[in-house]
C-alpha cells in the first residue's frame, strides 16, 4: 500500500476550490424568498415580510431539499442562502441543517435582525463553513431606519449582530451607501475592522444600486434618486486615493478589453440562482422571462447542460449596444451586463446609461479618457492603458475632490 | 492525547462528518464544530485511506477489516494493519469516526 499521508487538511481557498476538477455546478444561489423583514428603498428585490402570495408561491420545504440533494449530487460544494431575508422562511433552520448533512458549505446574506439565540446555537453547533454576511444600514438607529424604513429594525440587527459575535460565530460585514448614513461611514469602516473575521479590511459597500429585479416602475424611480452621481460615486471610492488608484492598476491590467458583441463574459450559466419559486436563473440578478429555466419541469443538470449554454453563446443584436458596448474597452469598469440591462431597459443588450457614466467618471479620474471622450471611439486604449498601469502617473481628480 | 486503536473493536463514521466523492475527490466534511482541527477545513483521503474507510462500517472488526483489504489489494498483512491504525488515529483524533460499543 502508498506510504502517502492518509489524512491531509484541505483548507479551503475560495478562489481555488476545486479548481483543476471543477464538477458541473461548484456553487448555487439560493434565493430562498424573496419576502424581507426590513423596507429598503433601495432594495431590487424586496416583498412586504407578510406578502401571502408572495409566501404561497414559494417552494415548499420538500422541494427546496431535492434542489439540495441533486445540487450535492452534480458535486456543488457550497451554497449560498439569500433573499430578501433568508431568515424569514419557517423551514431555514430545517433546511439549513439538510444542506449542512448533505455535506455543503452553506454561506448567509442576512441582515441579522432575525437571528436568535436559538439560531446563533445552530450556527455555532453546526458550523455554517462559510462567513455570514451581514449588511449593516447605519451605526446609529436614526441611519439605519432611514434606510430600512422599519420601526426597531436597528436594534433587532444589533441584537443579532451581538449573537454572532458572542457566539464567536464567523461572520463579515458590508454595507449599502445612502445619503442616510454616509456621514457614519469612518465609525462604520473602524467597527468593521475590529470585527476578528475581517481581518482589519475595509467593508464592501453597494453604492450603484440595481433596478428592481422584477421591473417595478414606481420603486425604480425612488432607486434611481438614491443613487450617487457617478463624479460623486468616484469621490467615495477615492476617498482612499491611493489605495484605490494602486489596486485599480492592478485590476485594470487584468480587466480591461473589448468586449464584442458576444453578451455574457461573465459566469452567468456555470453555476445560478434558483429563485424564490423554482426558476434557475444564470445569475442573481437576470431574471429575463428568456434566460430562466423552470426546475418544476427540469432539473439542474439539464439547465446546466443544455440551457445554460445556449444562453451563453448569445450575441447582442441591438446597434446601440454593437456601436458602443461592443467597441468599448472599459469591460472590467462598467457594470453593464445583460442582467443590468434587464434591469433597467427590459432587453439583454440596451446600454444602461447610469453604468456607462460610473465608467466613464473612473476612467477619466486614471487619465485614461479625456473630457467629453467616448470610450468605444478611443482606438489607442492599449496605449493608455499601459501608461496608466505602468508609470507612477498621478490620477486626477474631479472638482469635488 | 494519541488515540488508542483497538483492533478487535468495530468503528464506523461519525454523524459529525459527511464524505462524499467530488470529482474523484474523496473528500470528508465536518458538520458539527469539533469535528476536524478547524472549523472551516473539509479534509481529503488518498486511494489508501479511502479503501479504509469504506470498510469501517460499525459491523466488522479491524482485525475483519484488515484481513478484508488484504485480499482486496493483495498486501502485506502486517503492512496494512499498521496503515489501518495510522489512519485510525488521525480519524479518532479528528472526532470524525466512532467505536461501537460492544453490546
Amino acid at each position: 500500500m502508498r506510504e502517502e499521508p492518509y489524512v491531509s487538511p484541505w483548507i479551503i481557498h475560495k478562489s481555488d476550490l476545486l479548481k483543476k476538477k471543477k464538477p458541473i455546478l461548484s456553487r448555487l444561489d439560493i434565493e430562498l424568498t424573496e419576502r424581507c423583514n426590513n423596507n429598503c428603498a433601495h432594495c431590487y428585490i424586496n416583498l412586504p415580510k407578510d406578502d401571502r402570495e408572495a409566501a404561497r408561491k414559494e417552494l415548499s420545504t420538500a422541494q427546496w431539499k431535492g434542489i439540495l440533494k441533486e445540487a450535492a449530487g452534480l458535486g456543488c460544494m457550497s451554497v449560498r442562502f439569500t433573499g430578501g431575508e433568508p431568515l424569514l422562511r419557517e423551514d431555514f433552520e430545517e433546511l439549513y441543517v439538510f444542506a449542512r448533512k448533505a455535506g455543503l458549505m452553506v454561506l448567509v446574506f442576512t441582515n441579522a435582525a432575525l437571528i436568535t439565540p436559538r439560531l446563533a446555537g445552530l450556527f455555532k453547533r453546526i458550523p455554517p463553513l462559510e462567513k455570514i454576511e451581514v449588511t449593516v444600514y447605519g451605526m446609529s438607529k436614526g441611519a439605519y431606519e432611514a434606510a430600512t424604513r422599519t420601526d426597531g429594525s436597528f436594534e433587532a440587527a444589533w441584537h443579532g449582530i451581538n449573537l454572532l459575535l458572542r457566539n464567536r460565530i464567523p461572520f463579515v460585514v458590508k454595507g449599502a451607501l445612502l445619503s442616510f448614513n454616509e456621514r457614519e461611514m469612518d465609525e462604520f469602516e473602524k467597527w468593521a475592522a475590529a470585527i476578528p473575521w475581517m481581518h482589519g479590511r475595509s467593508p464592501a459597500y453597494s453604492m450603484f444600486f440595481n433596478l428592481r429585479g422584477r421591473r417595478d416602475g414606481r420603486k425604480n424611480e425612488l432607486i434611481k434618486k438614491l443613487r450617487p452621481a457617478p463624479e460623486e460615486g468616484l469621490r467615495i471610492f477615492a476617498r482612499r486615493k491611493e489605495d484605490y488608484v494602486k489596486g485599480m492598476k492592478e485590476f485594470c491590467s487584468k480587466f480591461m478589453r473589448v468586449s464584442g458583441d458576444r453578451l455574457f463574459s461573465c459566469g452567468a450559466g456555470r453555476g445560478g440562482c434558483v429563485d424564490a419559486y423554482g426558476f434557475f436563473q444564470p445569475c442573481m440578478l437576470l431574471r429575463h422571462p428568456d434566460t430562466v429555466y423552470n426546475l418544476a419541469g427540469g432539473s439542474l443538470e439539464d439547465a446546466l447542460v443544455n440551457f445554460f449554454p445556449k444562453i451563453r453563446g448569445m450575441k447582442a443584436v441591438n446597434p446601440e449596444y454593437l456601436s458602443r458596448c461592443a467597441r468599448c474597452f472599459l469591460k472590467g469598469l462598467c457594470e453593464q451586463c445583460p442582467a443590468k440591462s434587464w434591469m433597467e431597459h427590459g432587453t439583454l443588450d440596451t446600454p444602461v446609461e447610469y453604468f456607462c457614466g460610473v465608467a466613464h467618471a473612473q476612467a477619466r479620474f486614471f487619465g485614461l479618457l479625456k473630457e467629453r471622450e467616448n470610450a468605444w471611439e478611443v482606438r489607442d486604449w492599449e496605449e493608455r492603458l499601459d501608461s496608466f498601469v505602468k508609470s507612477g502617473q498621478e490620477a486626477r481628480c474631479g472638482s469635488k475632490n | 492525547m494519541e488515540a488508542k486503536i483497538d483492533i478487535n473493536g468495530m468503528y464506523k463514521p461519525s454523524e459529525d462528518v459527511v464524505a462524499r466523492d467530488v470529482q474523484g475527490e474523496f473528500i470528508i466534511i465536518p458538520i458539527t464544530s469539533g469535528a476536524g482541527d478547524l472549523e472551516d477545513e473539509i479534509y481529503s483521503l488518498n486511494e489508501t485511506g479511502r479503501a479504509i474507510w469504506e470498510k469501517l462500517d460499525g459491523k466488522k472488526t479491524l482485525k475483519d477489516a484488515v484481513r478484508e483489504l488484504v485480499s482486496d489489494f493483495e498486501g502485506d498483512g502486517a503492512e496494512i494493519e499498521k496503515d489501518v491504525s495510522g489512519l485510525l488515529g488521525e480519524l479518532l483524533k479528528r472526532k470524525m469516526i466512532v467505536k461501537i460499543s460492544k453490546s
